[in-house]
């Protein structure tokens, strides 16, 4: 039986052709990366059910989501995307987009307003939980955002670039949360990143795509160790010098 | 006080003079209307019974219709939104005819499908007995095909740009169709919808041409405010200052209608 | 064979000479023209196309512009707002008499009279045969505000007959096409509406020749000195005569209008 994602994604698109395959172990984070207009967003949007194959198939824990006459519709696939933007529902308050989300996966209202709560709770946004999006600042919505995606209950979550419309600091805290609560919460998920920092906190694993195809693909340390191109090499030498991947840490028992 | 600041984005002067121009050709010949107006007899016309019988009227069936149009209007704008461009582009298309057509043609167009004579009109006048012509039902009938498109346009636009991305995010958070509908996308096109209403209420309660082919002109039955004006007017001598009376008492309403549209703007909710 | 190309050329040409020839002559011949608008209720747009046409043809030198057809009580408004007409004919004397009140139109004269028939649908579907019958029809009438209306109005009351009309059309013509396309009944229309409406049959109600519709025109005239003014008035006293000669009677009684005596002596009649 094979578990966690399997993916072998082939899109046309006019000026080349993304083809590219993808596997990643459940519970574990793969990342993603490449120089603008690589595929990158195409490949996550496939992944989530928005954008339709050409060729391949996708399979999430033994179930193919697209494949030939295939196409599960986003809402079906129990996949959670954040994005750059945190797309908060700018008509409900912070505690209801994440109750929102928990109704979605079939809780009661009741329950939902309670998965709601604990998570305002545990991020320290209790005092923002009957605000709504516009009140808060950007960093506080992407952390409602990523407790949103993952009070859905997730099979798998796709990070498309979450941190970078915040300022550094917040950029730094926000990954701290993201690795923690995948971590908690033993959820999978692929990582799109501009930032060898952010690939090496999060993800144990780094797949390199330019131009559609996978220039490079292994351990992240590894990967950013011995660069295959020179977008990989300009990635590995904006690493600060000395800096430590954590996901050794999360994965050691 | 707020300072101004030139940033290049003000209109160049040369469109000041046709703008100004633009204005007048709106403007004055409403306030022609006011000046002209018999104001010692204005409180009596717009008081006498016909004229509150005709403003009745056209308030009820206005509403009626506009109610009409949303429970249809609203499905068939989601459609829309939702079809491919083609499509869309299509069914756009479509929506659009009556705004073009002069109201006239409609009146015409309703009476050749449901008149006493028409197919239709035959089979409900053999299982009900009801003729559609010259009833209060054909005023809603004829209110409807002129105002749905602007309920259904103005619906559509907000639908298609304003949740998008929403539902987008809604649909990845595993919410089905219908509860993305009702909860999303309905929600964040209220502003365009209830614009979308007033436009149609305001279309409903000026029509005129379509009503008086297919409706007729019957006091308390078919007679709405347009109809008891065109009707004042054509009475020589006092009914002409009712008719005045009466078109004053329509502005209002008018300037109303766009007040409250004002108010409930996207934007002005802050 | 290469004749024929040039021959055809050659008649163009001649043709096109001439043209302009004939233009230029036009232009050297007439005397300076004088133009006048005439505004005419809508029920007289036929017998009023025959006259123009007549008149254009023996008064060269006055321009006759295409005749404004509409609802009497529409030009009066029209007038009284300063549009340039030089004559009037109203179909009915209250909206001559408002013309009159404004000091534009100088002595009016009725030149027509019309009176009502009760209008049915071809083959008389709702079995109308009195006036009396159209109480429980599906009726239309002219709005009582307008000329045909209130001759409806006077006629049904003269009948004792009450009525609740389906609608109260703006002018007889739509009540017509109501009653043509078998959306009512019946209607009460003009006599002269129905001469060539093949669609609908008429029936004559005994008091018809009691309620009689009176045509007045006259020419509409602001009392300038202006040369030009005068040449205008002028030119629309000769329209004026024209329909009250005796040949435009004749015209007139052709269409299916009364002589206007029809109405003097009902005046008498009625003192």
């Amino acid at each position: 039986m094979t578990t966690g994602l399997r993916a072998a994604i082939r899109v046309a698109r006019p000026s080349f052709e993304i083809d590219v395959q993808l596997d990643l172990e459940p519970r574990k984070t793969l990342a993603l990366m490449g120089p603008n207009g690589a595929g990158k967003s195409t490949i996550v949007h496939a992944i989530a059910g928005i954008q339709h194959l050409t060729a391949g198939q996708i399979s999430l824990n033994g179930t193919v989501l697209s494949g030939p006459g295939v196409h599960l519709p986003p809402h079906r696939r129990a996949i959670g995307l954040l994005g750059q933007q945190p797309r908060l529902f700018p008509h409900f308050d912070a505690a209801e987009n994440i109750a929102f989300a928990a109704r979605a996966a079939g809780l009661s209202k009741r329950a939902a307003q309670q998965v709601a709560h604990d998570w305002l709770e545990r991020l320290g946004l209790m005092a923002f939980a009957t605000q709504r999006p516009a009140a808060l600042s950007g960093g506080q919505q992407q952390r409602v955002a990523l407790a949103r995606a993952l009070a859905a209950g997730p099979k798998l979550l796709l990070v498309d670039e979450p941190f970078s419309a915040l300022d550094v600091q917040a950029a730094v805290e926000m990954r701290e949360l993201v690795r923690e609560e995948l971590s908690r919460t033993g959820t999978t998920a692929v990582v799109v990143s501009h930032s060898g920092a952010d690939a090496l906190a999060l993800a144990e694993r780094l797949l390199v795509i330019e131009r559609g195809v996978v220039v490079q693909q292994g351990h992240t340390r590894q990967v950013l160790a011995e660069p295959a191109t020179e977008f990989v090499r300009a990635v590995a030498n904006s690493v600060p010098a000395g800096y430590e991947s954590e996901p050794e840490k999360r994965c050691s028992p | 006080m707020t300072a101004q600041v030139d940033v290049g984005t003000r209109a160049p002067s040369l469109v000041l003079l046709p703008a100004v121009l633009a204005v007048a050709l709106l403007v004055l010949p409403l306030m022609a209307l006011l000046t002209q107006a018999s104001w010692s007899t204005l409180w009596a016309d717009v008081t006498s019974p016909q004229a509150l019988q005709a403003l009745g009227l056209s308030l009820r069936t206005g509403l009626l219709a506009t109610v009409l149009c949303t429970l249809l209007g609203v499905p068939l704008a989601l459609l829309i939104a939702r079809s491919s461009p083609h499509v869309a582009q299509v069914l756009r298309a479509l929506v659009a005819v009556p705004l073009v057509l002069p109201p006239m043609v409609g009146g015409v167009a309703l009476l050749l499908l449901f008149g006493r004579t028409s197919g239709i009109g035959q089979l409900l006048e053999q299982l009900w007995g009801f003729t559609l012509p010259f009833s209060t039902a054909a005023v809603v009938m004829a209110q409807m095909f002129v105002a749905l498109p602007f309920l259904v346009l103005t619906v559509e636009g907000t639908l298609r740009t304003s949740g998008a991305a929403y539902e987008q995010t809604a649909a990845t958070l595993g919410a089905g169709r219908w509860m993305v509908l009702t909860r999303i996308s309905l929600p964040l096109a209220a502003p365009g919808l209830l614009a979308g209403m007033i436009l149609c209420f305001a279309r409903a309660l000026g029509e005129f041409g379509a009503t008086a082919l297919f409706a007729g002109n019957a006091p308390g039955r078919t007679q709405t405010m347009p109809l008891a004006i065109y009707t004042a007017f054509n009475g020589a001598g006092a009914g002409r200052e009712s008719a005045v009376a009466l078109s004053l008492l329509l502005l209002a309403a008018a300037v109303l209608v766009l007040v409250c549209l004002r108010a409930w703007r996207p934007g002005a909710l802050k | 064979m290469q004749l024929r190309p040039t021959l055809a050329l050659a008649g163009l040409l001649v043709l096109a000479l001439s043209s302009c020839a004939a233009n230029g002559g036009m232009e050297n011949a007439a005397q300076p023209q004088t133009q006048i608008n005439i505004s005419a209720a809508t029920s007289l747009h036929e017998p009023f196309e025959q006259l123009a046409q007549e008149f254009r043809e023996q008064h060269p030198e006055i321009l006759l512009s295409d005749i404004s057809y509409d609802g009497s009580s529409t030009l009066a408004t029209q007038i009284l707002a300063g549009a340039p007409t030089d004559v009037f004919a109203s179909a009915d004397e209250p909206n001559m008499d408002a013309v009159q009140e404004a000091g534009l139109a100088t002595t009016a004269s009725i030149f027509a009279t019309n009176t009502l028939v009760i209008a049915v649908p071809h083959g008389n579907p709702g079995n109308i045969n009195e006036l009396a019958d159209l109480a429980k029809a599906t009726t239309v009438l002219c709005a009582p505000e307008v000329p045909c209306g209130s001759a409806a109005k006077k006629l049904l009351d003269l009948a004792g007959v009450q009525v609740e009309a389906a609608s109260l059309e703006q002018n007889v013509g739509t009540v017509l096409v109501k009653v043509a396309t078998g959306e009512a009944d019946a209607g009460l229309v003009y006599r002269t509406e129905i001469a060539n409406e093949p669609t609908v049959e008429s029936i004559i109600p005994p008091d018809a020749h009691k309620v009689v519709n009176s045509y007045p025109i006259s020419v509409v005239d602001n009392a300038s000195d202006d040369e030009q003014e005068v040449a205008k008035r002028e030119a629309a006293e000769v329209f004026v005569d024209y329909v009250l000669s005796e040949h435009g009677q004749q015209v007139m009684s052709e269409y299916g209008f009364g002589s206007p005596s029809t109405s003097a002596q009902l005046k008498t009649e009625q003192k």
